[in-house]
């Protein structure tokens, strides 16, 4: 048996993580409330700046550390609508061919994603995916507590995830393959034998260009992309 | 290495006199003797000067054919006197569903000079649509698995005035791996699936606007390959067809012509298609490189400076500046054919002009065929002439040049010049790379690639994907590569590559490497001593008319 897995945010859809977290500050039960809790994370946005530049694993804990105080019902109440007024609008086109493309070879297909849970099971089923590795928040007293379970979906623990996704259903990885934008997601590309970079960004470019990866555009071009490809 | 710069100071030939002598009953080949001045060759984008042994039989390439001299009265007169058909004209009703579908890149090389004869005839064809009220026109390059088109490369085909009025809705690139963009047509008596461009087969009438460098293009290729997919090419792009390909240059020796054949019949009985095909003379270079198309000992010398000068200028720029010298100087053909109507009846006419512009009568096999090379084939117009494409160029196009029976004997040496560089266009070629590093170091046995490996290769999503939106062949392609070459495979005793930069690549294509020409030939003569030498001088093109 063979699978696909997926990264999730500027692979599949143009979003990022922000983006539904956004949604949900947006959307809390009174507008002063809003204000508050989005007031409260413009300021620790110049922190998670830096921790996205440093460590991608503590820019999530940073970031989710804005659903602190939703409660449980709210999340999953609110999912629906952020699944179709964020991701959903977001899916770059090709996407949902390239996944039933795989599901067409047999593969199990699973998104692999920083992002949340109650999120990644609506993308998986609109797209067609079979499954999902993603985040999930620390309930307590049916209120999130603005910490998430470990383990972390970020960076390198994604290939470790995978390592274990394959072990337990004895699933051979050089018959696998990975898609990922992003050179934070080389490790999961790595463990696969086939990985493929999705509208990569330049350094992941530059390193698929190296080990004559594929290189996928779901997405529009960008100009500079598209230049650095013709230089032999 | 042997090869040296042109001309030795010892034999100019305005000094000496001829060189060479014409043998046989025709002026293109030439029997070298002791003082025949070094032949061109080329070697990927540098060209080499190479001395041969007197004896050395030289096949050149025909004069161009005359061109037409009016090509837009020609493309009209054959939409009016068609062969075989009503003429265009009245094939048209107001509100019909038109789609015109045209040969892609691969066609010709190097490209045409603008106009390309594929404008001309589609300006004349659009206007006629129009006049009979038909608006509900769309236009599909036929690429069948090879990469799409640029819109760049699209306009320099179509013109810039097609190109902005239809560019990109109602003219693209076919996608043969659109789940909703292919309509099973039917099977032959064969079983040959024939499952084309739902567009096209939808359509109330198809229009087919070729271009047709080589015997092998066009005919019932056209639709029958060239709007098809991955379904329907595996029944005749297949090792076991191309074993049975002699040549597949001449279409009445071909069992891949026969296949296609067939399902072009299918296509015929079941689609309305109007054929426009156009040939082209072999004017592959321009004025100032014209002198490549000649015999050596007739350059003037000013030729010959000119010589000298280009190949040390191409031996001192690095490859990007010696692939855009020649990529992106378009060649100046002469149009010398436009045929219109039912497809065999106007192939039989294309045929006719090719075979005239090509073939050359040579007596007698070859225990050597010796060829430079050159930078372009199908399968690499604006980018590099990988590793994979060079075996297609030695065992699969230059082997196939002939018809009658193959210029090289049973078990006899192919000696090549080529650098075979481990250089792949990434973009291009991304299946290939992928094809040569993991699949042939595991097995060059065609049958056993066919069985075990293509169809896995083929359906790999990503590469599909780069396909369909990108700019790159399809995976199926690489396999389709190594099987062209297969013919000559099983007919060829050696391959011996002069100038390679490594000795892994020729080593993976089952090539034996040698430094110099001479070392080369004396390898052959190990099989075979004092062998009969002959030297194909391409490009451009030249096909062999094999007798006695």
């Amino acid at each position: 048996m063979a699978a696909s897995f997926f990264d999730v945010d500027g692979t599949l859809v143009r979003t990022n993580l922000v983006h539904p977290t956004v949604f949900y500050l947006a959307n809390q039960h009174n507008p002063l409330r809003s204000l508050g809790v989005m007031a409260r994370a413009a300021l620790g946005s110049p922190r998670m700046a830096l921790a996205e530049m440093l460590d991608r694993r503590r820019f999530n804990e940073l970031l989710f550390a804005a659903y602190k105080g939703m409660s449980e019902d709210r999340l999953h109440i609110l999912a629906d609508e952020a699944f179709d007024t964020v991701l959903k609008r977001a899916i770059y086109p090709g996407a949902r061919d390239l996944v039933q493309r795989c599901r067409a070879q047999g593969h199990d297909v699973v998104l692999v994603s920083g992002a949340l849970d109650f999120l990644m099971v609506r993308l998986a089923e609109h797209l067609g995916a079979t499954g999902h590795i993603s985040n999930r928040l620390e309930i307590k007293d049916h209120y999130a507590t603005g910490k998430l379970l470990r383990p972390i979906v970020a960076g390198p623990e994604k290939a470790r995830l995978v390592r274990e996704w394959a072990r337990e259903r004895d699933c051979d990885l050089g018959d696998c393959f990975a898609y990922s934008d992003s050179y934070s997601d080389v490790p999961l590309l790595s463990v696969v034998g086939h990985p493929c970079a999705v509208n990569p960004d330049l350094r992941l470019s530059k390193l698929a260009r190296t080990y004559a990866w594929p290189v996928i555009h779901l997405g529009k071009r960008p100009a500079l992309a598209e230049l650095m490809e013709k230089i032999p | 290495m042997s090869i040296r710069a042109y001309p030795p100071p010892s034999s100019r030939p305005s000094e000496l006199g001829p060189r060479s002598r014409s043998r046989g009953s025709h002026p293109c080949v030439v029997t070298l003797d002791k003082k025949s001045a070094p032949r061109a060759v080329f070697s990927g984008d540098e060209l080499l000067s190479v001395d041969l042994p007197a004896g050395t039989r030289c096949l050149y390439p025909r004069p161009p054919v005359d061109a037409l001299k009016d090509v837009d009265a020609a493309i009209r007169y054959a939409l009016n006197h068609p062969l075989g058909s009503d003429p265009l004209h009245a094939k048209l009703r107001p509100g019909m569903k038109v789609v015109i579908a045209i040969d892609d890149i691969s066609l010709p090389l190097p490209p045409m000079r603008r106009p390309d004869v594929r404008q001309r005839v589609l300006t004349v064809v659009l206007e006629l649509l129009a006049d009979h009220g038909v608006d509900d026109v769309e236009m599909i390059i036929a690429t069948s698995l090879h990469r799409r088109m640029t819109g760049d490369e699209v306009r320099h085909v179509v013109g810039d005035r097609i190109f902005k009025a239809y560019w990109p809705d109602r003219l693209y690139n076919h996608d043969a791996e659109d789940p909703r963009g292919m309509k099973l047509v039917g099977a032959t008596d064969q079983g040959e699936v024939v499952e084309l461009n739902r567009k096209a087969v939808d359509s109330d009438l198809l229009i087919y606007v070729n271009l047709n460098l080589v015997p092998m293009d066009g005919g019932h290729k056209s639709v029958a390959v060239g709007l098809c997919g991955y379904k329907s090419l595996r029944a005749h792009h297949n090792p076991r067809v191309m074993r049975d390909c002699w040549s597949y240059m001449d279409p009445a020796g071909s069992a891949l012509a026969t296949s296609v054949d067939r399902m072009g019949r299918l296509v015929e009985k079941t689609l309305n298609v109007f054929h426009i095909e156009t040939t082209v003379n072999n004017r592959m270079f321009d004025r100032p490189l014209e002198f490549l198309h000649k015999n050596e000992d007739d350059w003037s010398g000013t030729e010959r400076a000119s010589f000298k000068a280009l190949s040390f200028t191409l031996s001192r720029l690095p490859q990007p500046a010696r692939q855009a010298i020649f990529q992106r100087v378009p060649s100046p053909y002469g149009v010398t054919g436009v045929f219109a109507g039912a497809c065999e009846a106007v192939h039989e006419k294309t045929l006719e002009r090719c075979f005239a512009q090509y073939l050359v009568p040579v007596e007698g096999q070859a225990d050597v065929v010796v060829s430079g090379i050159p930078y372009i084939s199908p399968y690499n117009v604006n980018s590099f002439l990988n590793p994979l494409l060079v075996q297609v160029m030695a065992q699969g196009y230059l082997f196939n040049l002939y018809r009658g029976k193959p210029l090289l004997k049973k078990g006899g040496t192919l000696i090549v010049f080529h650098p075979c560089t481990d250089q792949f266009d990434k973009e291009h070629h991304a299946p290939y790379v992928e094809f040569v590093h993991d699949v042939l170091p595991q097995t060059r046995d065609a049958m056993e690639m066919h069985h075990n490996f293509e169809e896995k290769f083929a359906s790999n999503p990503a590469y599909i994907e780069m396909y369909r939106r990108g700019h790159a062949y399809h995976p199926a392609h690489p396999f389709y590569m190594w099987y062209w070459g297969e013919a000559g495979r099983q007919h060829i005793g050696r391959v011996i590559v002069v100038g390679a930069d490594n000795d892994y690549i020729p080593k993976l294509l089952g090539y034996e490497t040698a430094g110099s020409f001479q070392e080369a030939l004396g390898m052959a003569s190990d099989s075979k001593p004092n062998p009969e030498i002959t030297m194909m001088h391409i490009p451009p093109i030249v096909m062999a008319d094999v007798s006695g």
